[in-house]
């Protein structure tokens, strides 16, 4: 569809005009004009919603809201077509079959060894035995071989030694989905471990031997504790309500020797909600700081979060500080639970603050124990019910984190967000199907790719300068303060504003000590050269000066980050009484148009994902990156552009 | 032997003792009470004082109270020791216990010692700079001495019995950073690129305007005649002046204050002409008006006003309302409140509420306004509000820092501040008299000074190469605006700090900060310059609450604290090893810095 214009949030004026483009994959906005002809992909597994609006006079607009957040906002003049593109778009951004989805056509030109190579990437076995188990208390258990015992485990899961296939089968039975305790995290300074399950089936007074002699075998792997935690991660109403289905939560009385502990994490309605109401906060067009943050506290986004750090550090604590075991779990064990356990090893072990840890995490918390990506994140279409930003909001709780502990993590703030996209995008199967089951019948790992493999292959993107394996933040458990610290939890507008570059920080100090860090890396290696050099040349005694050089120097290092600083170069709209001011000369009609193009190659040129994964789709003839001079920051190419840009204005 | 003196600015509250262990308090000259002072001390020395901070461990040591300084020396060990100014002190609370078998209740570290049947006191001091101090003093009548020698210390208002005329720090002259005149210097600056503004000395005696420098820039093409006549047709004497030339398209800011207009539309011929002069013909300039359209009217019924079409045909108003006075205070008072309560739910609420960061993004709108106009509409700009020495200042000094890189250096920054602040003006002491905990007092005081700082730290923020100094600079510059060892921010204007010979008898806090070791703490390690102008984005979610002022005292900074030595350490590895480093440069070349500059011209 051609002369379709795209809108811009923040300014009515800065609208560009293009031709809209519909594939197989991807939706494909072009302008028109520009040299630079810069191009918005995204892919029909990102779209959450498609939004016909009313018919202005200028055409009909189509608003499409993604789930990485990215809002885009098209008019397209014809009716007809709009309908058109929307009644496809519905059809195509609701696959209804697995096989559809683009995991499976996507094809990075790897052989079968790399892609196999890729997926052994991460392996549980190894982490299991990272963590010190198997060992005299615990075991790797065979009972789920077939996936006998529960349909949402993996195969191979750790129990205590002295718990039976008698005892797990007989516990499986008095749990939901018939999830039984089984172990995600041991400690093996002080035996300490977490395990996690879902909800015993209680009702008002029902009682099960095995289950009771499970949890009796879970206390009994840690010896230096006389009890274990159980904690109920769900607010305490919700679970009573439960008991009334004939589920429910421990009873003190039956097991003996645990304290059982309530922490109100709400359940997936109350949190899809809570998002939803938030990004209509950060849709608003030019809001007030009331606006902002009336909406920010309305939307209990922030206060959600908090609970979920606030259960992670309760169990950190009781691991870490106290050496007492803890089970976890909420109704079916694979939401709730899944966030504060990872979140708990997370502050626990700085293993898991590396990014091949993090990965490991995700693996061994969210995939492998069966968090039902693709209903959470309704990669099929399916039940909006099911649909709630679980792993997003773990994910928040790992950003909030690196905003408290700055050198505490191998990972920058990219590498969450690029996670967060792909958990959506389907591009890589890691995260396709709702347990490891399904993704073995599908054979997830002979037709896709992993993306892991393709994080790490990139990992100089994702690093954090500051991390430093020496350094104390590395070291040991993470105390995070505890209440009373609301003002710890910021909102994260590098993630739900993250299309809108005009809201971040202009200048990156990550990229900018990333460069940094390599430039010093070099020198030395350069200096380490030279001194060579120079001792030879010493022993042949010449004396050569060595001034002129230092000079160079001090203008490479300039020149490493001054390409940001054109990001900087275009005010925002601050008054709509300027435009009406009728004494401007027609230059400065000029100039604005000058700026229009500014702005939106800047946007353009982000290093962003969808440029990303159109690079990697193999539509080679359409890349719309411009060729940029040698660069030494991988990701800046847009500040180059804009230079660009900026003297074709000129 | 060496006699104790307060530490330098900038150093830890509670310092490890340098000096081996001194067992009695020896006063230094300058700390030795003068005959106005030892009245209002009632009782100079308490022991066995138990000292407690949030976030810290309890001290216990012996209290004294000088002329100018409360000292907590710990005992027996004598290890720490803790100098507040008084003058730093905001709001004294105070709260006995009496009963003889009431045990009074304990603070966590307290200890068994305490004289259980004996009376007490606790006095909390909350000081200017937002920390909060408590002192459990054994003795109930010691306890109230101490409370009103506190009180009555800190509200001695004679500028010149203040703690700076006393003050005298090793290794500093007493002219040094005083005789500095950045507005000369700004002049030379403007002179050597246009003709068009030249230095007058109208107000040599003050006559013009009591709250102008003796110098000031105005439109070369008008004799002091005019300008004086002018002067008495804005209130208090602010006619038009340069506060800003733009060198890149030669258009210029100017400040003043409102005009005379009154109820009656009074006229001004001398007053127009200056503001005639300035623009071409059909040339069109800009007057942002600080207050609403409706307040500028109103302001009329009272003798000020606005500048009407029909006189000022060439100019156009912009009326953006930037709160000032007491609802600016109230709001600083309440986000401060909405701070030490973290406990309460709805924090953001709370933060919503005090409209702090509400007044952020209109202070920082309005300056990019200023900037847009001079920069991208290519117009001259007068900028007033009702006396034009508040929020006027406030526009112009940050449309500076986002229009010229010159003043993002540290050295710069300190001309614009002494230019665009106090040279300029901005009555300091009746702002800055009270902090945080001043509820109900004083109608005079308002936080424009902290609100500008906080303005820079969002800049600093979104642009974090592009500001020489760091927050640290802006913390000082904020503690030194409320109470001071320094005379740079005492008294209201140039004329009052002329009759009390603060030059002459005070140091400069610009010759403190700018000794070598000093300034290497106030600078950004990650500094570049940046000759572009730095447009900011004033959406909300651009906008953070400066948690590094509001929650200095409360929030744990260790973590923060470690990565700022990382970076340092990334960067200054890199300086030394580009220095060391000799060879051939990498073969790859890199963009002109300066080439963006020319975008658009």
């Amino acid at each position: 569809v051609e002369n379709v214009r795209l809108l811009d949030r923040l300014s009515s004026r800065r609208a560009v005009v293009g031709t809209l483009y519909l594939t197989a994959t991807h939706v494909i906005f072009v302008e028109n004009g520009s040299e630079t002809r810069k191009e918005t992909w995204v892919l029909h597994s990102q779209i959450s919603s498609i939004e016909k609006q009313a018919t202005t006079a200028t055409g009909c607009p189509l608003l499409i809201r993604c789930k990485n957040f990215q809002v885009i906002q098209l008019v397209i003049p014809q009716e007809r077509d709009c309908h058109d593109v929307y009644i496809s778009l519905i059809r195509l951004a609701r696959p209804v079959k697995y096989e559809e989805l683009y995991c499976f056509s996507f094809n990075p030109k790897l052989d079968k060894e790399e892609r196999e190579q890729g997926w052994k990437l991460v392996d549980l076995n190894e982490e299991y035995n990272r963590m010190g188990v198997p060992n005299s208390y615990w075991q790797i258990s065979d009972v789920n071989r077939d996936y006998g015992v529960c349909d949402s485990y993996p195969t191979e899961v750790y129990v205590p030694k002295s718990a039976t296939a008698h005892i797990i089968v007989g516990s499986s039975k008095f749990r939901s989905r018939r999830r039984f305790p089984a172990l995600s995290y041991y400690c093996k300074d002080n035996n300490a471990s977490i395990c996690r399950s879902s909800q015993p089936l209680s009702g008002f007074s029902a009682r099960c031997l095995e289950d009771e002699q499970m949890l009796q075998a879970i206390r009994k792997a840690n010896p230096g504790s006389d009890f274990i935690y159980v904690v109920d991660t769900r607010p305490k109403l919700n679970a009573m309500a439960n008991r009334a289905a004939g589920k429910g939560y421990e009873n003190e009385d039956n097991y003996s020797n645990i304290k059982f502990q309530f922490i109100g994490i709400e359940n997936i309605h109350v949190m899809r909600n809570s998002l939803q109401k938030m990004l209509e906060v950060c849709e608003l067009k030019s809001p007030s700081m009331s606006d902002f943050l009336w909406g920010l506290e309305n939307s209990g986004w922030l206060k959600h979060i908090k609970a979920i750090m606030d259960a992670g550090i309760f169990i950190a604590k009781a691991v870490a500080e106290e050496g007492v075991s803890v089970l976890v779990h909420c109704s079916d064990g694979w939401d709730r639970t899944a966030q504060v356990c990872s979140v708990a090893s997370l502050l626990l072990d700085p293993y898991y603050r590396t990014m091949k840890g993090f990965m490991v995490l995700i693996e061994k918390d969210w995939v492998s124990f069966g968090h039902k990506f693709n209903h959470r994140y309704g990669n099929l279409d399916g039940d909006p019910k099911e649909i709630s930003p679980v792993i997003d909001q773990f994910i928040e709780c790992v950003w909030q984190l690196m905003e408290q502990f700055p050198c505490a993590f191998e990972f920058n703030e990219r590498f969450l967000i690029h996670i967060q996209h792909h958990i959506y995008s389907c591009q890589f199967g890691n995260f396709l199907c709702n347990s490891q089951k399904e993704r073995r019948e599908l054979k997830i790992k002979e037709r896709t790719y992993s993306l892991w493999a393709h994080l790490w292959k990139n990992r100089s993107d994702y690093l954090n300068p500051l991390y430093r394996s020496d350094h104390s933040q590395t070291q040991g458990t993470l105390h995070p303060q505890i209440a009373p610290c609301n003002f710890l939890y910021k909102f994260w507008s590098g993630m739900y504003n993250r299309f809108e570059k005009g809201l971040h920080p202009r200048q990156s100090v990550t990229d900018y000590l990333m460069a940094v860090k390599e430039e010093t890396q070099q020198l030395e290696e350069e200096l380490e050269v030279l001194q060579e050099r120079l001792a030879n040349l010493q022993k042949s005694q010449s004396g050569n000066n060595k001034v002129k050089s230092k000079q160079q120097d001090q203008s490479k290092q300039f020149g490493l980050y001054t390409s940001n600083n054109s990001l900087a170069n275009t005010p925002q709209e601050y008054s709509n009484d300027l435009k009406s001011f009728p004494s401007r000369s027609p230059s400065q009609g000029d100039e604005d148009s000058a700026l229009i193009l500014t702005q939106d190659n800047l946007k353009s040129s982000d290093p962003d994902l969808s440029a990303n994964s159109d690079q990697e789709s193999g539509v080679e003839d359409l890349s719309c990156r411009s060729p940029s001079g040698g660069g030494c920051l991988p990701s800046e190419d847009s500040g180059k552009d804009s230079d660009e840009a900026v003297f074709l204005a000129g | 032997m060496a006699s104790r003196s307060p530490p330098a600015l900038g150093g830890p509250l509670l310092a490890p003792r340098l000096s081996p262990a001194v067992p009695t308090w020896h006063p230094t000259r300058a700390e030795a009470a003068p005959m106005e002072f030892s009245e209002l001390i009632k009782t100079a020395t308490v022991e066995n004082v138990l000292l407690s901070r949030p976030g810290l461990p309890a001290v216990r040591g012996t209290l004294c109270i000088t002329s100018h300084h409360l000292l907590l020396s710990s005992s027996p060990r004598g290890d720490l020791e803790l100098w507040l100014l008084i003058r730093n002190v905001d709001a004294v609370e105070k709260r006995v216990h009496n009963l003889g078998w009431y045990q009074p209740p304990r603070t966590a570290g307290s200890l068994r010692d305490t004289r259980v049947s004996g009376s007490s006191g606790t006095i909390t001091l909350r000081c200017k700079d937002l920390k909060v101090l408590q002192l459990e003093i054994p003795g109930m009548e010691e306890c109230l001495n101490i409370a009103s020698s506190i009180e009555a210390l800190s509200s001695v208002d004679s500028v010149m019995m203040m703690y700076p005329f006393f003050y005298r720090p090793p290794g500093l002259r007493l002219q040094q950073g005083w005789h500095q005149s950045p507005l000369e210097r700004h002049f030379q600056q403007v002179a050597s690129q246009t003709s068009q503004w030249r230095l007058s000395t109208v107000n040599r005696d003050f006559s013009a305007c009591p709250s102008y420098p003796p110098a000031v820039m105005v439109p070369a093409a008008v004799g002091d005649d005019v300008v004086a006549k002018a002067a008495a047709f804005r209130q208090g004497g602010r006619f038009p002046v340069l506060s800003y030339f733009h060198p890149k398209n030669g258009t210029a800011l100017l400040r003043s204050s409102q005009p005379l207009t009154g109820p009656n539309r009074r006229r001004c011929r001398e007053d127009e002409k200056l503001l005639g002069t300035i623009l071409d013909e059909g040339e069109r300039g800009f007057i942002i008006d600080t207050r609403s359209a409706q307040a500028a009217k109103q302001a009329r019924m009272s003798g000020g006003g606005t500048e009407p079409k029909s006189s000022y045909p060439q100019w156009r108003r912009l009326h953006r309302a930037l709160d000032r006075g007491r609802p600016l205070q109230e709001s600083f008072i309440r986000l401060v409140e909405a701070c030490a309560e973290q406990g309460m739910d709805r924090w953001l609420g709370r933060l919503e509420s005090s409209r702090w960061l509400s007044h952020v993004k209109a202070a920082l709108s309005t300056a990019c306004l200023a900037a847009q106009c001079l920069d991208r509409e290519g117009c001259k700009v007068l900028v007033h509000g009702a006396e034009g020495t508040d929020t006027t200042l406030l526009v112009t000094a940050l449309a500076q820092l986002i229009l010229d890189p010159s003043c993002r250096s540290l050295e710069g920054f300190q001309g614009l501040l002494e230019r665009e602040w106090i040279q300029a003006g901005h009555p300091f002491q009746l702002r800055c008299a009270r902090s945080a905990s001043s509820h109900g007092r004083g109608k005079q005081e308002a936080p424009l000074f902290l609100l500008f700082l906080d303005c820079v730290w969002q800049l600093s923020r979104q642009f974090p190469f592009s500001l020489e100094f760091g927050e640290q600079l802006l913390l000082t510059l904020f503690d030194n605006a409320y109470a001071s060892s320094y005379g740079t921010f005492l008294c209201n204007n140039e004329k009052e700090r002329s009759l009390c010979k603060v030059k002459e008898s005070t140091h400069s806090l610009w010759a403190w900060l700018n000794q070598p070791e000093e300034r290497q703490k106030y600078l950004n390690p990650l500094y570049s310059h940046n000759p572009l102008v730095i447009w900011p984005s004033v959406e909300p979610q651009s906008i953070q609450l400066w948690q590094g002022l509001f929650l200095r005292w409360i929030r744990p900074s260790q973590h923060l604290d470690e990565a700022w030595a990382e970076i340092r350490r990334l960067v200054e590895g890199n300086n030394s090893s580009s220095k060391e480093s000799t060879g051939k440069r990498l073969s790859q070349s890199f963009p002109d810095p300066t080439a963006g500059t020319q975008n658009g011209r």
